[in-house]
Parts: structure tokens; sequence; C-alpha cells
């Protein structure tokens, strides 16, 4: 039998027992929505998990320092190659690392203490150093105000604890002024070679440097609630973000400054660490083991990524069984309602059969039945499935609100799983159609011509 | 089609043996019997003889235990699944005793379902299902269901429904057994006409001798299975 006719057939056939196969379909439904819900909530929270550590920045950078600088922060590596020469974290490595496949920009890490003084009061706090491609990756969604105008703009968002330091109406002090009080660092000696202007790169490491308090006037123009980075460089969290180009060019004196003044000098200017940013958080472990074989020291979170990664996996796996156990009881549903038809239905398999139809007519027949009602139980599902995650994402941020928790949303449902639940659906319930429907086909022709 | 022997059908020593617990039923039994094409046959006898068990043979319906059926020259012992399926839609025919439509489709419906399942173009079908319906009379009943016609004209919808795939050989099951006497008539009349007018092979199982001996060219009557006797009508 052609398809087209197959198909006007089953739909005529469910059409007769409508109520009997609506139920049937709506348990399918139900099946589905159970599946779509759960593995949702479990996408959903992934997301709201990964989009927050992404969006720090945290999973799609390496930490980058001269093998000196950080031993204890590397993480072991079981293949590791033994101990290359030391390498200088200079300008001409800093090239190379911006050469390397994938990987979207390298910036130093520029984090100094500071006084600040606002309305007339001095208070301590940390810089940091922010480059302009946080501008567009999500890290500073929530922020109130707005990001730096320009990459060289004297402008300073504010971590919304120091920002309370500074008023209790926080939202007023966007648009003051207020003053930076750093220690500028200046070359005792005269500077050649590259890195000289660059301000990440310590200046004066052949002939030493002497310090020299500086301000700078800055225009309050956001407020954030967590500096996104936050102490990624191990050097504790910035609460007065910066422009890294402006943080670069005020050449203040750094925490390890101190540290490398005291070293034997190289001969080349160095920075202390680098940040290396990949075009995706999948890229890190390639990126990380090039840098490793160019003599450098690494940190990434990679580690705690993949655990992420593996939490959830496992986290949705059983959250797909759950949701399947549902469906796996409308598929008993198909079945009964299958066996019932075939039953009901014994006479005119009989007259099929006697008019021509071969037992594969027959079996497709009620495959495409049981097919369809995957189908249109599939589709209400994931529309069932979809509403009850918006009813939690609802009732979620009820409670959320009323712990004076930002809201969050807890349910995703990606495209991927709405085809994926509806072809599930469909498959299941083919596989449920698969006894009845050898059933019928297998009937004896005369024996169901002689069914009453 | 035929055989080169103008044989439609031929049933060869065939039997068809049941088996009840440990008895074993012999619903036909050694028959042999020879169809010529365009002929009228009737199979007399009364009821348990084995006639309708022989028809469903004949028709495809139900495989021999022993001996063998050849229709247009082929054994049907040796068909798959598949092939008896086309034979049954291609080359036959059949009509029963209970009309056998299916209740929710309509007349047209009803009559098309052959060329469906003979998958026969969309576009064919309207043409075929008027020209099998005016061949009854039934050309303005369309769209009617069975429940709103007559026994008679559920009868004649059913010969239709036979007719629509143009086999050549038709099988009715007792056509009369359920309508009066008069309506009965007509029904013969009709495949007295199709016999005629198309020179189609008709196999008619019947018990009523009359019936038989008037509107069938030969009589082959069965009782316990086994054929008593074969020949053209007294």
């Amino acid at each position: 039998m052609k398809a087209g006719d197959l198909g006007e057939l089953a739909l005529r056939n469910l059409r007769e027992a409508v109520l009997r196969n609506s139920l049937t379909t709506l348990g399918v439904a139900v099946g589905v929505a159970s599946l779509v819900a759960m593995v949702s909530l479990g996408v959903g929270l992934q997301e709201l998990a990964t989009k927050r550590l992404s969006n720090s920045g945290l999973f799609d950078t390496v930490l980058v320092t001269a093998r000196r600088n950080v031993p204890g922060m590397r993480r072991p590596a079981a293949n590791s190659s033994p101990p290359k020469a030391e390498r200088a974290l200079d300008d001409g490595a800093r090239k190379e690392l911006e050469h390397l496949p994938n990987v979207v920009e390298v910036y130093p890490q520029i984090r100094f203490p500071t006084e600040v003084r606002y309305n007339g009061s001095p208070y301590s706090t940390i810089v940091a150093g922010v480059p302009d491609s946080a501008r567009g990756n999500g890290s500073y969604d929530g922020l109130q105000g707005s990001f730096f105008s320009g990459p060289k703009a004297d402008e300073a968002i504010l971590q919304i604890e120091f920002a309370k330091d500074l008023s209790e109406q926080t939202a007023t002090l966007i648009g003051k002024d207020l003053v930076v009080r750093y220690a500028e660092r200046q070359a005792l000696a005269p500077q050649t070679g590259t890195g000289g202007t660059n301000g990440g790169a310590n200046d004066g490491a052949d002939g030493g440097f002497s310090i020299v308090p500086r301000e700078k006037k800055l225009r309050i123009v956001g407020i954030v609630e967590t500096e996104p980075a936050a102490g990624f460089g191990g050097f504790g969290s910035g609460r007065l973000l910066i422009p890294l180009e402006v943080a670069s060019a005020l050449r203040a004196a750094q925490v390890n400054d101190l540290r490398d003044a005291v070293r034997a000098p190289t001969g080349k200017p160095a920075y202390a660490s680098l940040t290396v940013r990949a075009k995706s958080p999948s890229q890190i472990e390639t990126i990380e083991n090039a840098i490793k074989t160019m003599g450098f020291g690494t940190f990434s979170l990679l580690d705690a990524s993949r655990s992420l990664r593996l939490f959830f996996t496992i986290f949705d796996a059983l959250l797909f069984i759950f949701g399947s156990l549902a469906l796996a009881v409308a598929t008993l549903g198909i079945i009964n309602t299958l066996v019932m038809a075939i039953l009901e239905r014994r006479r005119e398999i009989g007259i099929l059969k006697a008019l021509g139809a071969a037992d594969r007519d027959v079996k497709q027949l009620f495959f495409v039945e049981a097919g369809v009602m995957g189908l249109f139980g599939g589709i209400l599902g994931v529309g069932f499935g979809w509403f009850i995650g918006r009813a939690l994402t609802w009732g979620t941020n009820i409670y959320l609100h009323r712990q004076n928790l930002p809201s969050a949303h807890v349910f995703s449902v990606p495209w991927w799983l709405v085809l994926l639940s509806i072809l599930f659906s469909v498959g299941v319930s083919l596989a449920a159609g698969l006894y009845p429907a050898t059933r019928a086909a297998r009937l004896n022709p005369v024996e169901a011509l002689r069914y009453e | 089609m035929t055989t080169g022997d103008g044989v439609a059908v031929r049933a060869q020593q065939v039997s068809r043996h049941y088996e009840m617990g440990t008895a074993v039923i012999r619903a036909v039994d050694d028959v042999t019997l020879q169809i010529r094409a365009g002929e009228f046959v009737a199979l007399l006898g009364s009821s348990g003889s084995g006639k309708s068990t022989l028809l469903n043979l004949m028709a495809g319906l139900d495989r021999p235990t022993g001996g063998a059926i050849f229709a247009n020259g082929r054994n049907l012992s040796e068909l798959n699944s598949l092939e008896l399926a086309r034979y049954r839609s291609r080359t036959v025919g059949m009509v029963f005793q209970s009309f056998n439509l299916l209740p929710r489709m309509t007349l047209e419906e009803n009559v098309e379902l052959p060329l469906r399942l003979a998958e026969v173009d969309r576009a064919e079908r309207g043409g075929r299902v008027q020209e099998a319906l005016e061949r009854v009379r039934l050309e303005k009943r369309l769209t009617h269901r069975p429940s709103e016609l007559s026994g008679g004209e559920q009868q004649r919808a059913a010969l239709a429904r036979a007719l629509v795939n143009r086999p050549t050989l038709l099988f009715a099951d007792e056509p009369t057994g359920n309508l009066d006497s008069a309506t009965g008539e007509s029904i013969m009349l009709l495949l007295k006409e199709i016999q005629q007018k198309l020179g189609m092979t008709i196999v008619m199982v019947t018990h009523e001798r009359p019936l038989a001996e008037r509107f069938a060219d030969r009589i082959a009557a069965l009782a316990d299975g086994k054929l008593l006797t074969d020949g053209m009508k007294s």
C-alpha cells in the first residue's frame, strides 16, 4: 500500500476510537512532558551554572606564568614532560601566545593596591584592569550603569561592596568622580628593548625601579555585584575596575614587583603573568598543552570544568531515566490500545487480507497508528513539558525573590531536546506497536473473517 | 489469463486437514477439480461439506495441507505470503455471504479499498469505482454507508468491490445466503450478467440446488470434504 493511503487509513482508524486513542495519546504526552520537564530542568541548571562560570571568564582562559612564578598553583600532570629551561614571559612570548590556534586574545593581569579618595575620605582597595573584550561576553550583563565607554576611557566600575563603603545610596555614585592614588613604578636605568611602554612588563628589570606616588581621576560609570574573574590570578579580587589599557598606562607597581626586584635580573623586561583567552572552553586543553611545550607554567580550571560537565552529564542521564519511566508506562497504554484494536478489528483485518492486503500492509497500518499516537503525544508532551518548566521557573523565582535573590532561568528547552523528545516518543511508540502489529499481520484471514 | 488448455483454476488432489487435539478434521479431502476460463461453477453441498474451505483454498486465503492448486498456471502453494496477497488483489474478486463491507466507510470508499491495496494511481481510481458501481447499478449511492443500504444493495456493493480491480476469477461464498429469494435472484442475475459480459470465471458456493441448477454452467457437489459429483447440471 502507498504511504499516503496507509496514512489515510491509519488516521481514519484512529478517529474511529477517538476517545480511547486520545487518552492513549494523552498518556504518551504526559510521559514525554515528564521527560522534557526533567531533562529541561537539568539542561537549565547546567546552563545556569556554566553561564555564570563561563561569564566569569574562568573556563575559557589560561593563566600563563614563567615556570618559576607560581609553582604551588601548577596542576601536577601525569604525563608531564621533564622540566624545561626557564623562559621569560616577555613581549616575544606574548606574541607567540597570540599566534597559537584558537587564541582570541592575550593580556596581562594588572592588579595593584591603591587608595581611593572620594568626598575627601580615603579608602584602601585593589584596582583590576578589565580587557575591553569583557564588554560583549556577558560577564557584565547584570551591571548597574554601563560598561566603559572605550578602552582608554578614564572610567571606573565599582564592586558593590566597595560602592557601599563609598555611599549607602550606591546608585547615586554613577556619574561621580573619584581619585585613585597609586604607586607608579619608574625605571632607574634607561630602558631598551620591547615592553617598556606597555606598563605590564616589569620596567627596570635590569636596573631596578623607584616608586613614585601618583593620582588619577576616574568617573564612576557602573556598579557590579562581583568582579567576574575575581581571584583567578591569585591576587585577590578587584573592587575597583578600570579599562586594562588605562591600568597598563598607569605603570602602577604590582604585588610581585618587589619579589622580582630581588631576583637575579635576566636582562629583559617580563610580565608577571599573562591571561590567554580561548575561543571556547573545549579548546583550553590543547592551548594549555601548547603553552607548556613553550616552556611556561599554566593554570586553568579545566579539571573543574571537566568535573562540572561530568556531573551534569550524569545528572541529565538520571533525569532522563526518571523522566522516561512515565513514557515507559505510556507505551504499555499504546500496546493495550492496539491489542484491543486487533480484537475489535479482527474481521476487518480478514476483509483487508481477502481484498489483497499483504501481511506487510497490515503490519504497517498498525505501525503507522502507533507512530501517529507517538507523534501527537510527543508534540503535545513537549508543549506540556515546556508549560511545566515555565511554571517551575515562575515558582522558583517567586521563592528567590522572597529570599532577596535575583531571578534565574532554571529551565531550558533547547531545540535538540524538542526534536529528540518527539523522535524518542515516535520511536518508543513504534517499538510499542511492534508486538500488536506483528500479531495483526499474522492473523489467518479465514479465521479472521469468521470472527463475529 | 488462463493456461494454454483454457483452465482457469485446477485443484489437484487437494486436502485441507485440521488437527483438533488428537482428532484430524478432513475439511477437504483429496479433491481434484478443474474450472475452465469463463465458466460459472457452483460448489454445492450441505453445511460442513468443505465447499467454503475449497473456495478459500482456490481464492488464496488458505493453503492446502496436501495436493496443489493451480491458478492461471501457477501453483498457489509455492507462492510466498506477498505473492499470494498479490494474487488475491489482482486476479481474484471475492463476495461473501455477510457482505463484509467496512461499516465506517462510504460505498465509494469501500469499493476503492482494493484499488488502494493494489496501489492503483489515485487519478485512475475515481473512474474505476464509478465503472464498478455502474455495473451493479449503485452509482447514485456513492456517499452512503453500508448501514444505509438494503441487504441486496450491500451485496451489490460487495460485488462492485470484487470487480473494481478487474479480476479474472470471482469467488462467491453463499452470496444469496443473507438475502430474501427475490433479492437473491437479482444478485444471481447480476452474477450471470457479469460472467456473460466480462467473460469472467465464477466459482460460487451454495447449498441451494435450484439456484445452482438455474444459474451455474456446472455443479460440483461435495460431502464430508470429498467431491461427490462434478458435471454439467441436470
